[in-house]
């Protein structure tokens, strides 16, 4: 056993090791600086993501390209799928510091803790995506969940947001529960709990029962994390109490850190069972479609709306791993490009609000044309896009899921998946409908600085603009799971 | 020949239309027409650059991709260029017609507001010709395609305010609609059967699918290679206006005279005959498609050339003879005779081009009115105009040396020595033609140049020679138009300089023949035509014309009464025109009616929108209670989820 921690071991994980030194670093300086300052902090945060970034491009584009490493004794690994994840998590989490600078300090609650719990909760996002040890997946998830409680009860005067935290918390608290006891199960079962090793002990037991009961469980908390339904009931409330700074966080980077939890544990370590659990996430997929879309019908609060819409994207994305490699690859491009999309919805809101103001019911986008007829475009695109309305990304994303599945020949599910995506256009067309057609009730000024203009437009076109892209992002994602 | 210079071609005319549409305004109108002057002469120079290349064996064959566009599955879809030597001949023609035609603008519009616009048009206009032509994959051929007709629509209505030209360019876009629709059957046809959209890689193809049917209805069994064909030759129909589909031609004279000499007369409407040319391996194949393609054509070429006669205004005239031109060259296509097509083509396209813009002279002389029966008399107030419009005149007709007479004369023989299916009916078409074309060639030049004065005074007064910009065009047309012929049949017909781009079976190959057996030189080409029966049915149309229009014009007046019924079908247009809008378009908009009020408004709208959308909100209502915001109420839910699942999966 090779116990000696050598530099060898260390550089492939440069990028989280940076990242917790950002962490620690911007909870010292922190201290030391008052709000008005606090640019300070963003900017430390950016620099430490750009490095991060570049370490790992560096890897990316090195000889190890297309090999996995395999580190700390099976514990970690670094792959083609871990490197894409977290170039996509460090593209997202800029584009979440930049919103959120502008938010917290509208609210005043600038606190260097924010960005210090955010960088947080992103090594825990890094470690889900390369953790190879069922610990380890846990470990990072456990980081990034308390880091998340702690950021939905961020504004501690708001009795919503501690309302949130709370719920958010205690249900946490039992999905973890569950996943941990369905853990155990496996490793009854098999004996181990390094992923490729229980893939191997998977094929060879007759254990089935012990198996598939651990199964059930391990889903469970996969599905609670992604806030698929029926494990979805904690998004709305937690979407609509937490600071919006907070939401715009854990509405996109953390659901590309499930979906390689999904992956590591379903696809990799559990592939033996895939007839078991595809029936499950068919359910869960179906479900979530339909719940998500039905329910967002109702909202007139645009984050709550939102929490729903995210519930009927993850429906869709799981969809995907119904279609075995072709569809963990249409999975891994929704949800990348679902982040990107997700993290410019919320950015959206947080331009319109400003001091003393929360723009979050969509009587609020009443009229935004005549006050500001570039940014209603924006959101036309955002919206458009989530709705999956050619020629935007959206679309592309959910074609090639549907694809896939079909290709596998589950016509009916891609049917119903069809006709919901449908029912749902109707609450996008809605806020684009208020945006163009009603009066605006006031005459509210967009205050955000240039930089988060400029940024969030430049979010937005890119709905437009990765279309340019598609071809090289998806032959990514298909290397990705084939070099898996 | 580089890339480089291919890529420059094809986007500088793009690059002068960006600059001339988005920013006329600020570079004014000198500014812009110098910029589209600019470009398109950039690219004219280096056209004939790669075609003298081509000639002189400096360059070969170019065939290459330049970007791909789109991978999906086993097919990509690229942008590229295939060079060979029709593509420079066709590049060459487009470009220095464009060229042409970009500076006689200058005095044409002189005083029109949308002088920036204009020209915009016809850069984009060259842009989009030049990636048709030089396209090498269907693809980028349907692209180019669509863009001319894009343009044309928007040039055809570029006065948008009268009424007639709105609905000529609404009518040129339904009636191409027709047209690209069959055109774009064939090249999915192409892209089922050959699994590729590549020209090189369906030529290659072709020899295993030459016995290949496929049923379309059950039951009903086709060669697979004539449906291709036919379809393919539907969109060629639409866009070189042949009957029936060529209703939209003489409407689009209602654009400005400068597109309908480059748009209307001699680049685009040509682009089915290079098509056709282009996919001669596939025509090859279909002896039945060929065939129709050919009485298409001599239809097209005999019976437009009768309705020339009874026009009065100028540039309908000429719109009517391009018709009846472009009949000739669907004739030689379908004889298998591309190579006369194409020449006949290019000689066209320089003498069409200068009766229209000669046409076009005339109309600013007489302050934009058209009718021929008010002028008269012309020659002594604008002699350049007059004199070249002789010289595109007798090319039409087929005098002998002239260039027109070199391609017409090509096609009649080929068609006279072909043995398709037909191509007896069609010989005769294409013969008679002769002495129409005559007839209504010679009576335009009379009526416009000659005999009495039969303006009003205002406008006689004002009666001048047009500018040096729009005469300049005129004389540096007339040159190829007596000449071009003389000095390029040998190699283009005879010379295999086509061959590496146009497929001919051998025993369809009726050029060859004439080439071997009767052809010994242009100069006795020329002497030989004066013996040949199209040149006294010629001389006949020109005497004709000369009796009744300089003579007795009282003739013309009696023979219209006389001939009352014929008289009357031929201003009908054998009645196109009346049952298209009457039953096509009348039938579609009561049938329009009639699905929107029942089946849209009550089925569609009512019941299944409206009706499935209450629907849904009633449920979505009834589901929102149960997120109630309780703990115990969503720990429960997950509880009772988890056995659900245990209980269907583990036991």
């Amino acid at each position: 056993m090779n116990s000696i921690l050598g530099w060898s071991e260390l550089t492939p994980i440069l990028p989280e090791l940076i990242i917790l030194a950002t962490a620690c670093i911007v909870l010292v300086l922190g201290l030391f600086t008052s709000s008005e300052k606090g640019g300070l902090l963003v900017l430390t945060s950016i620099v430490g993501v750009v490095f991060a970034a570049i370490t790992t491009a560096k890897f990316h584009m090195g000889d190890h390209e297309l090999t996995r490493q395999v580190l700390f004794n099976g514990n970690f690994v670094r792959d083609y799928m871990g490197d894409i994840l977290k170039i996509a998590v460090y593209a997202v989490m800029l584009f979440v510091f930049i919103y959120s600078k502008q938010y917290l300090r509208d609210k005043n609650i600038f606190k260097g803790e924010f960005f210090a719990l955010m960088l947080f909760g992103m090594l825990g996002i890094m470690i889900m995506i390369s953790g190879y040890n069922y610990i380890t997946l846990y470990l990072g998830l456990e980081l990034l969940a308390l880091s998340s409680y702690a950021l939905v009860a961020y504004d501690r005067d708001n009795m919503q947001s501690n309302e949130s935290a709370m719920k958010y918390f205690i249900l946490g608290a039992i999905a973890s529960g569950m996943l941990l006891y369905g853990m155990s199960m496996i490793y009854g079962a098999v004996g181990t709990l390094q992923i490729d090793h229980v893939a191997l002990q998977v094929s060879n037991t007759n254990n089935t029962m012990l198996l598939s009961f651990g199964l059930v469980f391990i889903m469970v908390g996969v599905a609670f994390k992604l806030g698929a339904a029926p494990f979805h009931m904690w998004v709305p409330d937690v979407y609509q109490g937490a600071p919006t700074a907070t939401t715009l966080f854990i509405s996109s980077a953390p659901k590309i850190a499930a979906f390689a939890f999904a992956i590591r544990l379903l696809a990799q370590s559990l592939e033996g069972l895939f007839d078991n659990w595809q029936h499950i996430i068919s359910v869960i997929a179906m479900l979530s479609i339909i719940i998500g879309n039905l329910f967002a019908l109702q909202q007139d609060n645009i984050k709550r709306l939102f929490a729903y819409s995210t519930i009927s994207h993850i429906g869709f994305m799981l969809l995907g791993f119904v279609g075995g490699i072709d569809g963990y690859a249409a999975s891994m491009f929704y949800i990348i490009t679902y982040a990107l999309m997700s993290v410019a919805g919320f950015g959206m809101i947080i331009i319109l609000s400003c001091k003393g103001f929360e723009a979050e019911k969509i009587s609020d986008f009443k009229g935004l044309n005549q006050r500001n007829a570039w940014f209603a475009f924006m959101m036309l695109l955002i919206v458009a896009s989530m709705a999956g309305f050619p020629p935007l990304i959206g679309f592309f994303s959910k074609l090639v899921v549907l694809k896939a599945i079909v290709d596998q020949g589950y016509y009916v599910m891609a049917g119903i998946a069809v006709v919901f995506a449908v029912i749902g256009s109707f609450y996008y067309l809605k806020i684009i409908k208020v945006m163009y057609f009603d009066e605006s009730e006031s005459d509210q000024e967009i205050t955000a600085g240039f930089d988060v203009k400029s940024i969030l437009s430049f979010n937005a076109l890119l709905q437009l603009g990765l279309l340019l892209f598609i071809p090289s992002i998806l032959s990514y994602c298909i290397k990705a799971i084939e070099t898996l | 020949m580089s890339m480089n210079i291919l890529l420059i071609i094809a986007l500088s005319p793009l690059v002068g239309a960006i600059i001339a549409g988005f920013f006329g305004r600020k570079i004014g109108k000198i500014g812009s027409h110098l910029v589209t002057i600019a470009s398109v002469a950039v690219s004219c120079i280096l056209s004939i650059q790669v075609l003298m290349g081509l000639v002189n064996g400096e360059f070969t064959v170019f065939n290459q991709n330049v970007y791909s566009w789109m991978v999906t599955g086993d097919v990509s879809l690229n942008v590229g260029f295939l060079v060979d030597s029709l593509t420079a001949l066709m590049m060459s023609v487009v470009t220095f017609v464009s060229l042409m035609v970009h500076i006689y603008t200058i005095g044409y519009m002189h005083d029109d507001p949308g002088y920036q616009r204009f020209f915009s048009y016809i850069s984009l206009f060259t842009f989009a010709m030049l990636m048709l032509v030089m396209s090498n994959n269907f693809l980028q051929l349907f692209f180019g395609w669509e863009a001319v007709g894009l343009v044309s629509y928007l040039l055809i209505g570029f006065w948008f305010k009268k009424e007639t030209a709105i609905f000529a360019n609404m009518k040129a876009f339904l009636v191409n609609r027709v047209g690209d629709f069959g055109f774009l059957i064939g090249i999915a046809a192409v892209m089922m059967a050959f699994g590729t959209l590549d020209y090189s890689e369906v030529f290659a193809q072709l020899p295993q699918f030459a016995d290949k049917t496929i049923s379309i209805f059950p039951g009903v069994e086709w060669s697979l290679m004539t449906f291709i064909a036919i379809a393919l030759f539907i969109g060629a129909m639409g866009k070189s206006a042949q009957a029936p589909l060529h209703v939209w031609l003489p409407d689009s004279m209602e654009g400005p005279t400068p597109i309908s000499a480059l748009i209307h007369a001699a680049t685009m409407v040509t682009a089915g005959i290079f098509m056709v040319s282009r996919m001669s391996p596939i025509f090859e194949m279909s002896d039945t498609a060929l065939s129709f393609v050919m009485l298409i054509g001599a239809f097209t070429a005999f019976f437009m050339g009768l309705i020339g006669i009874v026009q009065n205004d100028i540039k309908r005239v000429v719109a009517y003879s391009t018709l009846s031109q472009l009949g000739y060259m669907t004739v030689a296509l379908g004889v298998s005779a591309y190579s006369a097509a194409i020449f006949h083509l290019m000689t066209h396209a320089f003498f069409k081009a200068l009766l229209f813009l000669g046409a076009g002279s005339v109309i600013i002389a007489m302050h934009h009115k058209q009718d021929m029966s008010e002028m008269g008399g012309l020659k002594k107030y604008m002699f350049i105009t007059f004199i070249t419009m002789w010289i595109g005149t007798l090319a039409l007709t087929g005098f002998p040396g002239f260039s027109g007479f070199f391609s017409k004369d090509i096609i009649i023989e080929a068609t006279h020595l072909s043995d398709r299916w037909g191509s007896s009916v069609a010989y005769i078409a294409v013969l008679f033609g002769v002495f129409i074309t005559a007839l209504y060639s010679f009576r335009l030049l009379y009526l416009t140049f000659h005999g009495k004065e039969k303006m009003d005074n205002h406008t006689k007064e004002h009666l001048k020679e047009s500018p040096w910009v729009v005469t300049l065009p005129l004389v540096l047309l007339a040159i190829p138009s007596i000449a071009i012929g003389w000095m390029t049949i040998e190699p283009i017909l005879f010379g295999g300089f086509l061959s590496d781009a146009i497929h001919v079976l051998p025993q369809n190959d009726v050029v060859k023949e004439i080439g071997q057996e009767h052809f010994h030189g242009a100069g006795s080409f020329v002497l030989h035509g004066l013996t040949q029966l199209p040149f006294f049915l010629a001389l006949a149309g020109f005497a004709l014309a000369s009796y009744i229009y300089l003579k007795k014009i009282s003739i013309a007046d009696n023979a219209k009464k006389t001939f009352r019924p014929i008289y009357d079908l031929l201003q009908n247009k054998y009645g196109f025109d009346d049952f298209n809008q009457k039953y096509i378009a009348g039938g579609l908009v009561s049938l329009g009616n009639l699905l929107w009020k029942w089946s849209d408004s009550k089925l569609i709208d009512g019941l299944i929108v409206n009706g499935s959308a209450k629907l849904v909100n009633k449920i979505s209502k009834v589901f929102r209670g149960f997120q109630s915001g309780y703990i115990y109420h969503y720990a429960l839910v997950m509880a009772v989820a988890v056995i659900l699942f245990i209980g269907v999966h583990v036991i």
